[in-house]
């Protein structure tokens, strides 16, 4: 039997897997010590879980053990990250080159550090979702100090060309930081090859618990510093103080040993249901498929269905399917995805879509049921819906003198 | 953000969907939104020439939930009135009746706007005078 609701919103935040809950429950009620107590076995007991958990995480993503600083999830890591960096180089420049389709928190980050005199450069991004390599060389100055791109988006999911990236920034001295919390334990990432500096990831995306992440911080090759923003104790190498969130950290690991050995089969099982779900909707007419389809995570499809609102089509489903709509009409501002408006999809195909994000409980039943549900939700809104009724009748919607509200 | 049971009502089994003759005399059209905006509402009345009573109402809604319901509830509002009584109907009564949050009071304006656009485009069909109105209640 198919159990309801169906949970398609992987890229919003993952369940735990039971194995990472298992690992967890010691440190509760058992193992309760705290990391930095250097005089018992309760700090002893937490402080070599956490070394291990470090281990487990360094090895997901090719660092080593002592690069990793742990915090409370990716917002932090983003703002540590970017901040850290800004603060540590002031010697050096205030320019830091992002693109227009970065998380908030690093975009807010960014505009937060132009108050305090950073120069900021926003690339665009192609209609695919993908930064230009020409631009992001011609942005390149003496001061830039940081480059900072995601590794790959949480609306599309397009995955960005991290490698050239990293190798542009360093031919020109600047350090390379990525926002990868969307790629880590879905996709291979290797900071070693992908030439990353700097890192921010979160457990809650990798089905671990909310409430913690981790910074990758390289040392070697460069050795990269980063100023702390938040003072104390000078836990993480006086780079992240506060008493380290020892159950979380298990988990982290946990989540992060899973990741690495299921990997390649959650990746083969996934992308061929999102395959299944894209190709079986693409069948509606105009409907279109937003980001590079080549580059791209394995369990992320972001579709546009023209002509119906993406929030009035999830209604049709909502109480039986969990995803995530480009349209922003719940929101008093009434403006959809800049992600999608940055591709240069007008506002009316960004009001249209749908996020759908699988993941590791994701079954074929489930798609099956989606597929029916949306296709029969967009037919509905569809006969219902004026701008679908010009279209057939080869009106020129965007001729038309729209009165706006 | 959880939608009313009205609404949710509307919305599953929405009234008077469809589409009258715009060419007719009797029939007013009125389309209001944008594309961009999220929301596009089509509402057309028919008016009956001897008695003046609104005889049929239709719509078609791009839009959310709360848009296709607001503009349903309004066509059922609008049949059996005459125009005048049509030109009373306020965007706030929508709210009320369908239990709108504040950020969704934009659509029964928008609901608002689509009627007495219809109504004007009747009049100007029957050679009288557009009705100008007093901004909604936002």
């Amino acid at each position: 039997m198919l159990k309801l609701p169906i949970y398609l919103d992987h890229n919003s935040t993952t369940p735990m897997d039971p194995r990472v809950l298992e690992a967890m429950l010691p440190y509760f009620l058992e193992n309760f010590g705290n990391a930095a107590s250097r005089n018992h076995s309760f700090g002893w007991q937490a402080e070599e879980a956490v070394d291990y958990a470090r281990e487990q995480i360094a090895q997901l993503i090719g660092a080593d053990p002592k690069e990793i600083i742990f915090t409370s999830g990716a917002t932090e890591g983003n703002n540590l990250g970017i901040k850290g960096v800004y603060e540590m180089y002031a010697s050096k420049g205030n320019h830091i080159i992002t693109s227009t389709t970065e998380h908030k928190a690093v975009l807010d980050t960014c505009k937060h550090l132009e108050k305090l005199g950073a120069e900021v450069t926003y690339l665009e991004v192609q209609p695919d979702g993908l930064i230009d390599l020409k631009q992001l060389e011609a942005a390149m100055k003496p001061t830039t100090i940081l480059v900072a791109i995601m590794y790959a988006n949480n609306e599309i999911g397009v995955i960005q060309p991290v490698k050239e990236i990293a190798a542009i920034a360093k031919k020109h001295g600047a350090l390379f930081f990525t926002d990868a919390v969307q790629a880590v334990g879905k996709i291979p990432v290797d900071v070693i090859a992908d030439g990353i500096d700097i890192m921010s990831f979160t457990a809650h995306k990798m089905y671990g618990p909310k409430g913690v992440g981790a910074l990758y911080v390289r040392r070697k090759n460069p050795r990269v510093k980063v100023t702390a923003q938040i003072d104390g104790g000078g836990h993480e190498r006086g780079m992240r103080s506060g008493t380290l969130n020892v159950p979380g950290i298990v988990g982290f690991g946990k989540a992060a040993e899973i990741a690495k050995t299921d990997m390649a089969g959650d990746t083969e099982r996934v992308s061929k249901l999102r395959d299944k779900l894209e190709n079986a909707l693409k069948l509606i007419d105009e409907t279109y498929v937003n980001g590079n389809p080549a580059h791209r995570l394995p369990h992320v499809s972001n579709i546009s269905f023209k002509y119906v609102e993406g929030e009035g089509l999830m209604m049709g489903f909502n109480k039986d399917i969990a995803l995530s709509s480009g349209s922003a009409c719940t929101s008093a501002s009434l403006e959809p995805s800049y992600v999608l408006k940055a591709l240069g999809l007008g506002d009316d195909l960004a009001h249209s879509s749908l996020r759908f994000g699988l993941g590791r409980y994701t079954t074929e039943e489930q798609i099956d049921f989606t597929i029916k549900a949306v296709t029969d939700t967009v037919l509905k809104l569809r006969e219902m819906s004026p701008l679908w009724e010009m279209f057939k009748e080869g009106i020129d919607i965007d001729a038309i003198q729209w009165a706006h509200h | 953000m959880a939608y009313s049971d009205k609404v949710i009502d509307h919305y599953s089994n929405p009234k008077n969907v469809g589409t009258l003759d715009k060419a007719s005399k009797s029939v007013g059209t009125g389309l209001v939104g944008a594309p961009e905006c999220g929301d596009v509402m089509r509402l057309q009345i028919e008016v009956d020439e001897a008695t003046g009573l609104i005889t049929d109402a239709k719509f078609k809604t791009f839009g959310c939930g709360s848009a296709i319901a607001s503009s349903s509830l309004a066509t059922e509002w609008l049949k059996g009135k005459t125009i005048d009584e049509a030109v009373k109907i306020d965007n706030m009564d929508l709210v009320e009746e369908l239990n709108l949050p504040p950020v969704k009071i934009h659509c029964s304006v928008l609901a608002e706007d689509a009627i007495k656009a219809a109504i004007n485009d009747f009049r100007v069909k029957n050679g009288l005078a557009e009705l100008v109105f007093e901004q909604s209640h936002v």
